[in-house]
């Protein structure tokens, strides 16, 4: 391991020792020539997280860029630690996604558990106190022990974490595939609730004030994290353990409270979490946002650890970890507060105005780098894009499915882990939390409250890969406007997202073309859904034996519930309602659940989009919600109208009488998008028919838990309901327990 | 009436405990840091649940050595109606207050959600308000809530009428599907179910409301006179 501060100058750069730490030649030129000399050990490292993708987004941010992020309602877009947006009543939402893939793939608890931990410290350094969690995962199918193993424990890392701290977990998704298999996916989103008088930024302002150091001692565990997130995985990946940060959430639970109180102290002037790349990045980005420097004595670090050297000091990523700037003379009440919760609360440096970042350690100096060439001079990249093959050959094909038996398909789709009950997943996680979660997890999006108001907020992640790999700028467009789909099926109006880009290796042209179009598709949609992108988290490189993943933008959106009475679940509501579609369904197959069962391969073209048809179905089922006249209302997504019936009827004692048009398996299966199912009352009929003209009644919701579908008066499907149910929800505890 | 909520390093449903007695029974309540307590003023204390010292050593065994339990345990020798939920009643048990161990869940797996507890008792200062037999749906949240007790003390239990809540579908593997027990005297009881959380339609059950207006129907004819 390059632990030794004693390697020289002149040694990194003969040996190309850099090089080890992800940083190319001409990297290491340019950190020269900012520097007007070599780097020492401890600079070269503080450049490497940096300047990593992880922290600098250097291959990512001309593609970020694209992004729409201003909107009258939001108060704070990317750049800080999580986004804001405006609720009305002074009260503020603040919320972001991040992943801990790599950390997750070789140490599955821990990894995802500090995943957990890092976007909650995220949400409370901008003074919010957490309202929810939601998690959005990424397996390979689950047929090998290996693959069990990662979705076992993530989920218990998951739980473990979310459950000590105290933040309901109250939504997310999972999607099974292949492609997933050496890579698995873990995105963790937070969000918190704040009133705007109390938010804070991450800024070391003030010329002479205090850098407090607060919370867990700093140990070896996590060193060049950030770095290990920025490379392909390979077999050697299992030796970077040691680059896995070990969590505590009772500690955090203990910060979260002491910030929360800090907060509302007039002494503080900054405050910001340290995440990836420690003390590193924290300490540099607050100094730089400000104008300023900062000057810090290592030696008074908190350290769990003997003989830490500078290097490892500053490139720890030890979890739990606070930095503040506090008013000169005015440490005493602020660090008293950290002490009223048994943590450690240090001053370590003070804010300087030569925008040097200089830290000592026994006695000398161990580092001095402008500190703004470590945010501001970071490379940017603009990769090479490519077409691949792939892409090309899909567009000429027709998929079109046989399917003979329509019932034993619907059997077979809804027990798919992808479509299947994630009941034996959330059930381990507390989802009430907080005693606010009035949706919990099992519908469209989930729904929490605002004490209070009669608000609540909704909010849902969802990214369909499938479409995305056959398509990318269709699929992207398709993610986002999925989740504002669920965000509006449950009663609220979408107010903006977080996006968690998981991609391959960009250095390969295909790959980057991936995720060219799907930002380009997802800005469409963002624009046409007016949903800006207040926050994010890209990860790269995500590839295990040079098979890189699906792309995946995942999409984590929040949505205003304007009043309680808005709130509008998937299931079928009562005997005699009206079973309405609105949207249109074409023969859509391609990267289909259908196509996935029938064919074991996604290829073929994604199903269409139209922004314009979407924002208009959405406006008017939103509209029809809010006057009253919907009693359910589900997005349709994978498995098509079929999956989306039967959904609607589990948990519910009904039964459903439905009859087709057209093509029956298009009717059914089809994954046509912009598509609503939804459920009216009889007395609510004329006036739901008048304000969305386009939908078009399909059945009635019937007394006997029947799913009975037809066409022409012939029965094509007629099973019952508690049947269905039980394959769909015994399909993952069966696949985990049988023996491959 | 007066209600004190407890609130140790890693408790997290302390507030949900003072929301429920501040907004769903209409009553006076304190968040009370569990440092320099002073209890002296309060007619009930709440032990809410949550991961007090982060669960090490075992769950409730850190907290129960607190000073503040001296005090707790002095008002419940006084009389004071003492509620444990959850982590609440893991630590009311370290302390002795109740009898038996929680055990981990017979699945090893946390498990959070809704189920069906039969009212076994409807005569103590906590369950006035509901019917004997009375079936409730309340809120579990929890990894380690299979009770365990040997079998001298269940015969205790049974005999001295103390199993106050049973599972009507044991989800954890507790002895004789206990969900809830009272001390003796009856005004200490802990459950591993969530009253507070069931308190408003709105979050799905107001089941737990009954017993938070029980508590304070019996402050009532304790305490106040009517004219």
């Amino acid at each position: 391991m390059l632990q030794q501060a004693e390697i020289s100058p002149e040694k990194i750069e003969q040996d190309h020792l850099y090089r080890d730490m992800g940083l190319t030649d001409e990297e290491f030129q340019s950190v020269k020539n900012i520097l007007g000399r070599q780097p020492n050990f401890t600079e070269i490292g503080i450049f490497s997280v940096m300047w990593s993708e992880h922290c600098s987004y250097k291959t990512s941010k001309p593609l970020l860029r694209k992004f729409p992020t201003e909107g009258p309602h939001v108060l704070q877009g990317p750049g800080e630690g999580a986004g804001i947006v405006d609720i009305g009543d002074d009260k503020a939402v603040v919320f972001k996604i991040e992943s801990h893939n790599h950390p997750s793939a070789v140490e599955p608890y821990q990894g995802a558990a500090t995943g957990v931990g890092g976007i909650i410290r995220d949400v409370f350094s901008m003074g919010a106190r957490p309202i929810a969690l939601l998690n959005s995962l990424r397996f390979g199918n689950l047929t090998t022990p290996r693959v069990k193993y990662l979705l076992e424990e993530v989920v218990h890392g998951i739980a473990g974490y979310g459950n000590c701290v105290g933040v309901p977990t109250v939504g997310g998704e999972i999607q099974f595939d292949d492609s997933y298999e050496g890579n698995p996916l873990v995105n963790a989103m937070c969000v918190g609730l704040i009133d705007q008088k109390d938010i804070q930024k991450g800024i070391a302002a003030g010329v002479g004030n205090t850098v407090i150091y607060a919370g867990a001692p700093t140990g070896r565990d996590g060193i060049h994290g950030a770095t290990f997130a920025s490379e392909d995985l390979s077999e050697e990946s299992e030796s970077k353990r040691p680059s896995v940060q070990v969590g505590d959430p009772f500690m955090e639970k203990l910060l979260i409270e002491a910030c929360l109180e800090v907060i509302q102290h007039e002494a503080l002037v900054g405050i910001q979490d340290m995440g990836a790349a420690g003390l590193t990045s924290s300490a540099s980005e607050m100094a730089s946002k400000a104008g300023m420097g900062m000057e810090m004595n290592l030696d008074l670090v908190p350290q769990r650890e003997q003989h830490m050297t500078p290097y490892e000091l500053m490139l720890s990523e030890s979890q739990e970890r606070m930095l503040l700037v506090v008013k000169k003379g005015q440490e005493q009440g602020i660090i008293e507060v950290f002490e009223k919760y048994g943590l450690q609360a240090v001053a370590v440096g003070t804010v300087t105005d030569d925008k040097q970042f200089r830290l000592l350690h026994h006695g000398e100096v161990a580092a001095e780098i402008p500190v703004d060439s470590l945010a501001e001079d970071a490379p940017v990249y603009y990769k090479e894009s490519k077409v691949p093959d792939y892409y090309t050959e899909f567009q000429t094909i027709d998929y079109k499915p046989a399917v003979m038996n329509h019932a034993a398909m619907l059997k077979q789709l809804l027990q798919q882990p992808t479509i299947a009950s994630k009941e034996y997943v959330y059930d381990q996680y507390d989802s009430m939390v907080g005693a606010s979660t009035v949706v919990a997890p099992g519908s469209d999006a989930a729904i929490v409250r605002v004490r209070g108001t009669e608000k609540a907020i909704a909010m849902t992640t969802d990214c369909n890969s499938r479409y995305i790999y056959l398509d990318p700028e269709t699929g992207g467009k398709i993610a986002v406007a999925e989740a504002a789909r669920n965000i509006i099926s449950s009663g609220a109006k979408p107010l903006a997202l977080t996006d968690g880009l998981n991609f391959g290796n960009p250095d390969k042209p295909e790959n980057f073309w991936q995720m060219e179009k799907s930002v380009d598709g997802m800005s469409a949609a963002c624009l046409a859904l007016e949903t800006p992108v207040i926050s994010g988290n890209v990860s790269l490189y995500n590839e295990s034996n040079q098979q890189a993943i699906f792309p995946t933008p995942i999409v984590g959106m929040v949505g205003l519930v304007e009043n309680l009475a808005h709130v509008t679940t998937s299931q079928f509501k009562q005997n005699g309602d009206a079973i309405y579609l609105l949207g249109e369904t074409k023969a859509e197959f391609g990267g289909s659940e259908l196509q996935n069962v029938l064919e074991g391969r996604y290829y073929g073209k994604a199903p269409a989009i139209d922004l314009d048809v979407e924002a208009s179905n959405q406006q008017s089922v939103l509209a029809s919600i809010q006057q009253g006249f919907v009693a359910s209302a589900h997005d349709l997504a994978e498995g098509g109208l079929g999956v989306a019936l039967a959904e609607s009827l589990f948990g519910t004692e009904l039964g459903a009488k439905v009859t087709l048009d057209g093509d029956v398996t298009t009717a059914l299966f089809s994954e046509s998008q912009s598509r609503f199912l939804l459920t009216v009352s009889q007395e609510n009929q004329a006036a739901f028919e008048q304000a969305v003209p386009g939908a078009k009644q399909i059945g009635l919701v019937t007394e006997e838990a029947e799913l009975a579908i037809e066409q022409d008066g012939k029965a094509i499907i007629s099973e019952a309901v508690p049947t269905l149910e039980a394959l769909w929800k015994g399909a993952i505890p069966c696949l985990l327990k049988s023996k491959a | 009436m007066k209600f004190a909520v407890i609130v140790f390093p890693g408790s997290n449903c302390d507030r949900d405990m003072y929301h429920a007695v501040r907004d769903g029974l209409g009553e006076e309540v304190d968040l009370v840091w569990y440092e320099n307590a002073n209890l002296a003023d309060y007619d009930a204390i709440l032990l809410p649940g949550g991961f007090s010292y982060g669960d090490y050593l075992r769950s409730g065994a850190i907290a129960s050595v607190s000073n503040v339990l001296n005090q707790i345990k002095m008002k419940a020798e006084a009389g004071t109606p003492v509620l444990g939920v959850c982590n609440g009643f893991q630590i009311l048990l370290e302390t002795g207050l109740l009898p038996g161990a929680m055990l981990r869940n017979e699945k090893l797996k946390f498990m959070c959600h809704y189920e069906t507890l039969v009212v076994e008792r409807d005569d103590t200062m906590f369950t006035s308000g509901y019917e004997k037999g009375q079936q409730i749906e309340i809120p579990i949240a929890h990894g380690e809530g299979n009770y365990y007790c040997d079998d001298v003390t269940l015969e205790e239990l049974k005999q001295n009428n103390q199993i106050v809540f049973t599972y009507k579908n044991n989800p954890n593997g507790s002895r004789a599907d206990i969900a809830g027990i009272v001390n003796k005297a009856g005004n200490v009881l802990g459950m591993m179910p969530h009253p507070e959380r069931a308190v408003e339609d709105l979050l799905g059950s107001s089941d737990g409301l009954a017993m938070f207006q029980s508590v304070l129907q019996h402050w009532r004819e304790m305490y106040v006179t009517t004219s």
